[in-house]
Parts: C-alpha cells; structure tokens; sequence
C-alpha cells in the first residue's frame, strides 16, 4: 500500500501518475528518440513516460530544463534551486520541493537553509541574500505575479547583479512550468512499511 | 531572428544595447530554447484534440488573467475563431469547452488546489490521456513563459 505525502520533506517520495503513461513496449519511434531510449539504457521514470503523451514538449524542454539549472555562469546552483524551491512551495508541489531541497542541501553541504523554510515557510530566518531571492521567488510564483519593483530593488540591494538576476528569474519560471507537470498529472507517495 | 525577436524578449520590451538585454545575450541559448517550447506547444504538428487556434486562445486567456496584455496579444494572433475564449470571463459553454477551460484556469492559476478529481473529471468528459498531458503542458509552458516576461519587465524598470 502507498499513501500520498502531503507534508514538505527532503526524502524524496515516489511519483504516481494521474493518467496512464506510454507503454515502452509500444512506445513511437519518435517518442523512443525523446526519451533516450536505447538498448542500453531501457530505463525510463513514470513521470518523463507520462510526458511522451505529448513528445514535441517533452523533445524541447528536456535540454530548456538543463540549460536553466546547470549551464555554467550567472547565479549558482544552489540559488537556482532556491527559485525552484519558492516556487514549489507556492504551487505545494511536494514532489519537486523535495527533489530540490534535497539538491540544494548537497550542494551547499547544509540543510539549514530548507529545515527553517520547510518549517517556517514564509517566515523562514534566512541570510538577507537568500531573503531577497526566495522572497522574489515566491512573489513571481503567485497567480497573478506579486513581485514588484520594490523586490527587484531588494535583490540588487542583497548584491545579485543582471546575469543571477535573470537566473532567478528563468529558474523560478521553469517551475511554474514544472509544478503545472508534476503536482497536476501525479501524487507524491510512500510505500507504507507493513508492521 | 535574433532573440530580440522571439515572443519572450519582444512582449517584455528587452532591446539590444539595453542592460537586461546584455543578460538574455549571455543566455541566448535558453531564449531560443524557449521559443522553440512556446512553437511546441502553441503550433505542435500533433496537435490532438486541440486545434492550434484554441491553444492560441487558452494561452491568451492565461496571459490576460494574469495581466501580461502585451504577450497575450501575441498569442491571440492565432487564436482565429476560438478568440473568445481569450476572456476570462467566457466560460466555454458555447464552444461545447467548459470542462477544457474551466481546467485550464484552475491549472493555471490555482495550481495548488489541483486534486485527482480535476484529472478523473477531464477522462470522464471524454478527454483522453495523451490529451490531459497536452493541455498541461500548453498551460504549464504559457505559466513560464508570462513569469520570465514579468520577471524581465520589472528588471527594465529598474534599470531605467
């Protein structure tokens, strides 16, 4: 049995879709070439079977994704994964909050940063650097976007200069993106441990 | 096309020479990815139940609900017959739609309140799976795109 996590955590739960993904087996040969299939490697996740439904998107963003988050210069990862997580937390994607609480964690060799905003949220004691770029963070999730000039001033008053402030800017969005993929079309679940 | 070009950089108003253009230059990669996302899902080859001009219309009503009237302009170019739809306050009834739109406004803008049930009621009405993924994939896309021209905007406001 498995139930759905409904509470922010770093321990990455499984994903389960709404809708039924494509079956490898009868999988396009388009669809084949999206997902990197080859013979070596047959291993393909719930989530990226469940996007080959719609495999022009799924073809682009894939390298979009991986450009935004780890392509050299600009704003560090770490800070990339702060944008993404503010913007889990606004859309409560359980599942990409934690992929990226955990990541950020790793890379900053500390889980301070995610405890206090799992815990506090909003309220979260953070450094005014991270302040400044989860507060835009969230603001820029919102629907209708909250963020204002004030924001902007408050992250060039915290040091971020135009190239990070773009990255804030791009990592955030994609996951408005994202959290309209994974928290949509899925449940973040557990597999209850039989007593 | 320079990226100057593209949708992302034209709706926000970001010039060459300007300092947020000098940015989206260093990033010129992630500007053209993003256009060819924006053709994906606006103008796909596969299109499924939805014809290019109702994306161009659900893209538009995205855009206008969120206030970014300058993007949602652009989307609504190709929204031919289906431009109704781009008001927020049509409900799609009379388009034989209501269950699409009233999805797609709930996706878009109250994402955190999506429940299985929204899903289950989409398969009940008759859409079918690849459908679902290709209706979120349209509003999740359009969700990026009107926050990375937002973002965009209120850095050339403050570097003006």
């Amino acid at each position: 049995m498995s139930r759905i996590v409904h509470k922010f955590t770093r321990t990455v739960p499984q994903w389960q879709p709404r809708v039924t993904p494509v079956d490898l087996q009868e999988a396009t040969e388009e669809q084949l070439d999206a997902l990197s299939v080859t013979p070596s490697n047959t291993k393909v996740s719930a989530y990226v079977l469940t996007l080959a439904h719609d495999v022009e998107s799924l073809k682009v963003r894939s390298p979009l994704f991986n450009a935004i988050m780890y392509d050299p210069g600009g704003m560090s990862r770490a800070e990339r994964e702060l944008g993404a997580i503010g913007a889990s937390m606004v859309n409560r994607c359980i599942y990409c909050a934690a992929v990226h609480a955990d990541r950020h964690a790793k890379l900053e060799k500390d889980t301070s940063v995610t405890d206090e905003l799992f815990a506090k949220g909003e309220k979260a004691d953070l450094s005014p650097r991270n302040r400044a770029i989860f507060d835009f963070a969230r603001k820029l999730s919102e629907s209708p976007v909250a963020a204002d000039e004030a924001d902007m001033a408050t992250l060039r008053e915290a040091g971020l200069n135009d190239e990070e402030i773009l990255d804030l800017i791009l990592s955030t969005a994609l996951f408005g993106w994202a959290n309209r993929l994974m928290h949509v079309l899925g449940d973040p679940v557990r597999e209850e441990v039989p007593a | 096309m320079t990226i100057f070009d593209t949708t992302t950089l034209s709706a926000a108003g970001i010039t060459a020479g300007s300092a947020p253009g000098a940015a989206a230059e260093t990033r010129a990669n992630i500007i053209e990815a993003t256009q060819a996302a924006e053709d994906a899902v606006l103008t796909p080859k596969d299109a499924g139940a939805f014809p290019h001009a109702l994306r161009a219309a659900l893209a538009a009503r995205i855009a206008n609900e969120a206030g970014e009237n300058d993007l949602a302009e652009r989307y609504l170019a190709g929204a031919g017959d289906m431009a109704g739809l781009a008001d927020p306050s049509q409900d799609g009834e009379e388009e034989g739609l209501a269950h699409v739109v009233a999805f797609a406004d709930k996706a878009a803008n109250h994402t955190r309140d999506i429940l299985a049930e929204d899903i289950s009621k989409l398969q009940a009405a008759g859409v079918d799976d690849a459908d679902i993924v290709r209706l979120c994939e349209l509003v999740a896309f359009v969700a990026y795109q009107l926050r990375v021209v937002a973002g965009l905007r209120l850095m050339k406001g403050a570097a003006a």
